[in-house]
Parts: structure tokens; C-alpha cells; sequence
């Protein structure tokens, strides 16, 4: 065994006041660096990115092409950002004109985990095949486990032609 | 608590080492010089912990390796303070581990048997120096690339080992790509940062092993290592950090331009630490300047490796020390005299991607006294100087939503700043393409593609020319119904016949100051049909929609009168 083993517990080399005077300082001086690292790490982890400014309103179809009353699917392109990207990517509504031409798009992604849903005309509801959702026309939840209605693109109309934004945020 | 470290005590034996490692017997003459070493290791932990939060916003490829840093220094949040502790955290890393080793030489601690201790130390400080230059490239700037363009070169004329050293760092004749890139990272991440852990260990085990070095002649009886050595340790972390914190808060690190091996006006310069190198290289010509980038820092190595074996005397008292003390202070003033003549020397590099220092002083409307003399030409706005087809560039850049990168006015986007664009992308042959395809003309850039017509991406192309940091804030604001009116001006080639200063045909009237002689509804009528107001006109007539009516009427009718 050597010597430092033998006299760890008679190590008083120092006055006790200043030996707890050491060991607050050092206790403490430590706690305070290991916050200043910990606070930022924390902010720079959990925090969202700033929103960067882009332009969010796609133009798509014609109104006079989308059929009143019928579900349509329709695509376009958007930009998304990405992490330190932005990407171009497709992407698609299923856009409802009501003859009153009042129109509704739906995120074609069902609300429960996310699959792609179609219309089905003969019992006339959006399917999910996925998990057996079902949603009405107006985008309500008739069966299933999606826990919410169909979300909706915010769109509005310009010049005849049907432009659509982000999706509206639910509640 | 007691009885949770009573438990793990009997299960892992961690208290008694760590009490162990507390209350190590250390010499009566120990003290404040020797905290340095401590502070090092702290460094050491505060490199690994930021570098691993930058990783966690970090795209490990060229281009995108930019992309990302920008995306943390503009958008995440505290990216700034986290890169700034990176930074300026190597920087003082560098500055701790030399003036440690030049405590030890001074005292000469390296002396018997402290030799090995020695070598691994000088091995650490080694290893801080190709911490520094492999972490150099990562951000992938025009900084990064020719930075790291020159630390090849030099490799490569080691000799013998040149060819093989310039392989193994993935280069390929002149240039640094995806191979060096990589190369450098798996090196700053993943072989470095274990190895680093190892070697400090060794270092710290032989440390223990000899004991911390006492001064010639203290018999006095030895003392513990905690609380009063560790407490002077402390003091001398919490200062260092402090300084650290204050300079990741107030000093931006630099991000220039995305790395772009075609700019030919760019000046490389290495990190402030290897500016000494940098300019002794500048005083040699021919074989004198292999040998001096290569011969002499090689041998300075050897030497640093050697000292104890070069220097074989027991040790003695720093007063007796002279020739090492003379020495080193030979060397600060050499080191320091070539650095700073390095600084002065080389002029500085204009552009860098998030400069905000330019003098927004200076008025925005530096420009008109060049234009004509005529009364109302004084006060013409900046948007008044653009030709009409620039301002259709100007009308589409705001369309297309251009701004959410380039925000101009000295804000910082994701893009970078287009009045700082090098020369070789100052014209039109270069932009339209890389509007086209951005990435193909810019390897890594993140840009989306503009999608639109020729005379369009020609217009865009021209606006973007003009671009000046003085113009931009007031282009950029200039009235809807100007560009809009612009646009339909160039849409319909009103330029085929017509002139506004200066630009168009002369087979028509020219239109500047056409306000001053018509008024809307006469604009109106002749846009209808011209022969009803003008019977000689030659005109077609024109069936605007009546927004772009009302933006073409507008727009002619500010055109300012030009001599």
C-alpha cells in the first residue's frame, strides 16, 4: 500500500476555515461554469431555429378545372425548408370545390399515423388504408382511430386560380 | 446520500479513488505556476462538449458543410455563442497548451525522469496543432479552402513522404475536395478526439507516477494535492473561462463566402498561430523555401522531442535558468515580430458572407449628383437609375421571394450578400446559368433553381448587377407599382419603339417626363387607341388587364424628365 493511501484521511495540511473556504469555492466556481456550458447547450438543443421569411403560397389549378363536388387530387410544387436547406419538393391536395366555388384542401396525409388516404366514390369518404379511417367529404372523422379531421391547406383565390399555403394549424 | 456512496464504494471502489486521486502528496514548493496543466485539460473537455453540439447542426460534406454552419450561426439558436466557445476555445486551447510547456521548460521539469512525460506532452501539443488545421476546413469557406489549398502545398514538399503524406490527406493534384474534406473530419472527430483522451491520460499517469516536479532544494513536508492546489487549479480555469465566454459573446467568428476554388482575388491566410510560418515563407525563394516550410519546422519538432536528452543537468533554481529564460523570451519576440508583420503586411480580404461592419453610415443616395443637371433629376430615387428591364429583374426577384435568403440591407439570410459578389460572378453569363442550376455552377450551393423564361432570367440577372451595399435597402423598397409597371413595359417590348433614358428605340417618343405632358386619362385613352388622341400615331393599340393598367400608367408617369 502506498503512502498517499495511508494518509488520505490525515490530510490536513490546511487550516479547517480555509479548508471549507477551498472547497466552497471550488464546489461552487465549478457549478457555475458547468451552467454557463449547460444553459446554452440546453437553449441550443430545445430552442427552435429562427423562421426564415419565404414565400408560402404556391398557385396551382384553374377553378374552372376543378370539378364541383368531387374530391380532386391535385399536385404541386412547393419549397420547404429543410435544416440549412431548402428543397423543392412535390406535393398534393385533395382540393373540394363547393358549387358555390368555396374550396377546401386537405393535407392528403390522414391524421392517425400519417398514410396517404384516397377518395373512395362508391360509399363517397376519404379511405385510409392504412388503419380503416374514414373521413366525410368536409374532412369529419366517421370511424376509425384518426384522433382528428382532416387537415386543411389555408388557400385562397387569385385571379381564377386557386392558390394554396401552409397547412392551417389545428387545434 | 451517505448511504448511495457507501453503496457504490462497496460495489466500484470509486470514492477511495477518487479520494486517491485528491490527496496525492504533492511538494511544499507546488503553487500557481503549475496550474496551467489543469487548464489545459478543462479546454480540452470544453472542445469536446461544444464540438459535439456543433456536430449535432453539422452537414459533413463540402457545400453543405457551409450551408449548415451558416444555418447555425443565422438560425439556431445560440449557435453563435456555441461555434464562438469552438473557435475561440481551440485558439486558447493552443495558447494554454504552449505557455504550459513553456512553465515546464523554464523549470526545467522535463530533466530526469521526467523525459517520457516530456515527449508526450509535446506529442498533446502536436496534436492541438492538427486539432486546429484539420478543424480549419470544416466550415468550408473561401477561408477554409484556401487555407487548407496551402497546408497541402506544404505537405507536399516534404521530402520523400510528400506524395505519399499528400494521398493519405485525400488530395488530388491541386485542388482540395470531397476526399480531403472528409479526411479532415474523420480526423477532427473521430480518430483525434479518443486519441487525445489516451495520450492525456498517459500524460497525467506519468504525472502521478514521478510526482508533480518540486523546486531544487524544498525539503519542507510534502502537502495534498485537494483542496489548496485545486483550488489555485480553479481560479486559474474559472479566469480562463471567463475570458473564453466574454470572447464567444463579443467576437464574431468569421464565415466568409462559400469556398469557391475559381475566385482568383482571394488572399489565404492561416489561422493567427501559423502566421509566423506564413510569413518567414515570404523571405525564401527556391529550395531555401521547402526547407524552410518544411526542413525547419520538422527540425524545431525533433529538437522540442529531444530537449531533455540535449539539456542532461540535474535541475536547478529558475533564477540559475538563464539560457532557457533568455530563450524563450528570444523566441516570444521572434514569433510575436513575424505574426505581426504578417498582419500588416498582407492586405485584408474585402468580402465576408455575413460582413454587417460596412459603413451603413453612408447615405443611400450617394448617386444623384452624376445624374443631369435638369431641376427634378436632384432628388431621384435609387429605383429612378435602373433601366426598365432591371426593374422587371426587380419586380421578379421580390416575386420570386428572393429576399427570404437575400434579405439585402445588411441583414443576414441564408444566402449570401449580392453586393458582395466576387468579380467573376459580376456578369450575366455566369448568373443566368447558375439560376438555372445553382448547384451545378456552385457545388454544395443550397439554392433552388429560378424557374423562369430567358428575357426574364436576363432581367434578373441585370438587377442583381446593380445590386450596391449603398442602392440595396432602397431598390429593395422601392414601390409595387414601379416593378409591376416595368414588368408589363418589358412583357409587351414597349422598349421596341420607345426610349427612357437613354435605353430602347428611337422610333417612338422617348418617355421620360411623359407626366409632365400628359395626364392619366390621356394615357388611357391612347393606350385604347392611340389614334384617338394622337392622330398620327403609329401605335398598336394596347388591351391591358386593368391591374396592369393601372401599374403601366403609374409607372410612366414618374418617369423623371432627363437632359
Amino acid at each position: 500500500m502506498d503512502e498517499s493511501h495511508q494518509s488520505q484521511h490525515t490530510a490536513v495540511d490546511v487550516s479547517p476555515t480555509r479548508r471549507t473556504f477551498y472547497i466552497g469555492f471550488i464546489n461552487g466556481v465549478m457549478g457555475l461554469i458547468g451552467l454557463a456550458l449547460a444553459a446554452p447547450a440546453a437553449i441550443y438543443l430545445l430552442f427552435p431555429p429562427k423562421q426564415r421569411k419565404e414565400a408560402q403560397w404556391v398557385e396551382t389549378a384553374d377553378l374552372s378545372t376543378i370539378p364541383a363536388g368531387t374530391p380532386t387530387e391535385i399536385s404541386f410544387e412547393r419549397k420547404r425548408v429543410d435544416g440549412w436547406k431548402i428543397t423543392t419538393e412535390k406535393a398534393t391536395a385533395w382540393v373540394v370545390k363547393k358549387p358555390n366555388n368555396d374550396v377546401v384542401a386537405f393535407s392528403p396525409i390522414c391524421t392517425h399515423l400519417g398514410c396517404a388516404y384516397h377518395w373512395d366514390e362508391s360509399s363517397h369518404t376519404f379511405l385510409c388504408p392504412c388503419h380503416t379511417s374514414v373521413f366525410s367529404i368536409d374532412g369529419t372523422v366517421l370511424g376509425g382511430p384518426a384522433p382528428r379531421p382532416l387537415d386543411r391547406y389555408m388557400t385562397k383565390i387569385d385571379a381564377g386560380k386557386l392558390e394554396i399555403g401552409p397547412v392551417e394549424p389545428h387545434a | 446520500m451517505r448511504p448511495i456512496i457507501d453503496w457504490l464504494e462497496h460495489r466500484t471502489g470509486i470514492e477511495s479513488a477518487i479520494k486517491n486521486f485528491l490527496y496525492e502528496d504533492i511538494p511544499a514548493s507546488a503553487g500557481w505556476h503549475q496550474i496551467i496543466g489543469s487548464v489545459a485539460v478543462f479546454f480540452f473537455v470544453i472542445q469536446v462538449f461544444t464540438g459535439g453540439l456543433l456536430a449535432f447542426n453539422y452537414a459533413p460534406t463540402p457545400g453543405e458543410a457551409y450551408n449548415s454552419v451558416k444555418y447555425i450561426m443565422t438560425e439556431v439558436t445560440g449557435g453563435p455563442l456555441i461555434r464562438g466557445l469552438h473557435h475561440w476555445g481551440a485558439s486558447m486551447m493552443l495558447i494554454i497548451v504552449a505557455l504550459h510547456m513553456i512553465q515546464v521548460f523554464i523549470y526545467g521539469a522535463y530533466k530526469k525522469p521526467r523525459e517520457a512525460t516530456w515527449m508526450v506532452g509535446v506529442t498533446l501539443l502536436l496534436i492541438t496543432l492538427v486539432f486546429g488545421l484539420s478543424g480549419y476546413l470544416l466550415p468550408w469557406d473561401n477561408r477554409a479552402y484556401f487555407g487548407t489549398v496551402v497546408t497541402t502545398h506544404i505537405t507536399s514538399q516534404a521530402p520523400i513522404a510528400g506524395p505519399y503524406l499528400l494521398r493519405l490527406l485525400g488530395s488530388q493534384g491541386d485542388s482540395v475536395g470531397n476526399v480531403t474534406f472528409s479526411r479532415f473530419y474523420a480526423l477532427h472527430t473521430v480518430l483525434l478526439p479518443p486519441l487525445t483522451i489516451i495520450i492525456i491520460g498517459i500524460h497525467i499517469f506519468l504525472v502521478r507516477k514521478h510526482g508533480v516536479a518540486a523546486v531544487p532544494g524544498d525539503t519542507a513536508p510534502k502537502r495534498k494535492f485537494f483542496p489548496e492546489q485545486v483550488f489555485k487549479d480553479t481560479v486559474g480555469v474559472a479566469i480562463a473561462f471567463i475570458i473564453l465566454f466574454v470572447m464567444a459573446i463579443v467576437a464574431k467568428v468569421p464565415l466568409e463566402r462559400l469556398a469557391d476554388p475559381t475566385d482568383t482575388a482571394y488572399i489565404p491566410r492561416p489561422e493567427w498561430y501559423f502566421l509566423f510560418l506564413f510569413q518567414t515563407l515570404k523571405f525564401f525563394k527556391g529550395p531555401m523555401e521547402t526547407f524552410v516550410s518544411v526542413g525547419l519546422p520538422g527540425i524545431a519538432v525533433l529538437t522540442l522531442f529531444l530537449i531533455p536528452f540535449i539539456d542532461r543537468g540535474p535541475m536547478v533554481r529558475l533564477g540559475k535558468r538563464t539560457f532557457a529564460i533568455s530563450f524563450v523570451i528570444l523566441a516570444a519576440i521572434a514569433w510575436t515580430g513575424l505574426t505581426t508583420a504578417a498582419v500588416v503586411t498582407t492586405p485584408k480580404n474585402q468580402e465576408s458572407a455575413d460582413d454587417t461592419e460596412t459603413p451603413a453610415t453612408e447615405t443611400p443616395e450617394a448617386a444623384p449628383q452624376t445624374t443631369a443637371a435638369g431641376a427634378p433629376a436632384t432628388t431621384l430615387a435609387a429605383w429612378q437609375h435602373l433601366t426598365p428591364e432591371e426593374l422587371a429583374g426587380l419586380g421578379l426577384f421580390k416575386k420570386q421571394g428572393c429576399t427570404g435568403c437575400h434579405p439585402g440591407a445588411g441583414q443576414t439570410g441564408i444566402g449570401p450578400d449580392l453586393t458582395k459578389m466576387p468579380a467573376n460572378h459580376r456578369n450575366v453569363a455566369w448568373l443566368v446559368p447558375h439560376f438555372k442550376n445553382p448547384s451545378k455552377i456552385v457545388p454544395g450551393s443550397a439554392m433552388p433553381s429560378v424557374d423562369l423564361s430567358a428575357p426574364d432570367l436576363n432581367a434578373l440577372s441585370l438587377l442583381v448587377l446593380t445590386f450596391t451595399p449603398q442602392n440595396e435597402a432602397a431598390l429593395l423598397a422601392a414601390p409595387d407599382f414601379v416593378t409591376q409597371g416595368a414588368m408589363v413595359y418589358q412583357t409587351n417590348h414597349c422598349n421596341s419603339c420607345h426610349q427612357i433614358d437613354g435605353t430602347g428605340s428611337t422610333l417612338a417618343p422617348a418617355l421620360d417626363g411623359v407626366g409632365l405632358r400628359r395626364d392619366r386619362p390621356w394615357l388611357e385613352k391612347h393606350f385604347a387607341d392611340p389614334t384617338s388622341v394622337s392622330k398620327d400615331s403609329i401605335m398598336p393599340p394596347y388591351k391591358f388587364k386593368p391591374q396592369d393598367l393601372d401599374s403601366i400608367c403609374k409607372y410612366l408617369l414618374q418617369l423623371p424628365k432627363r437632359a
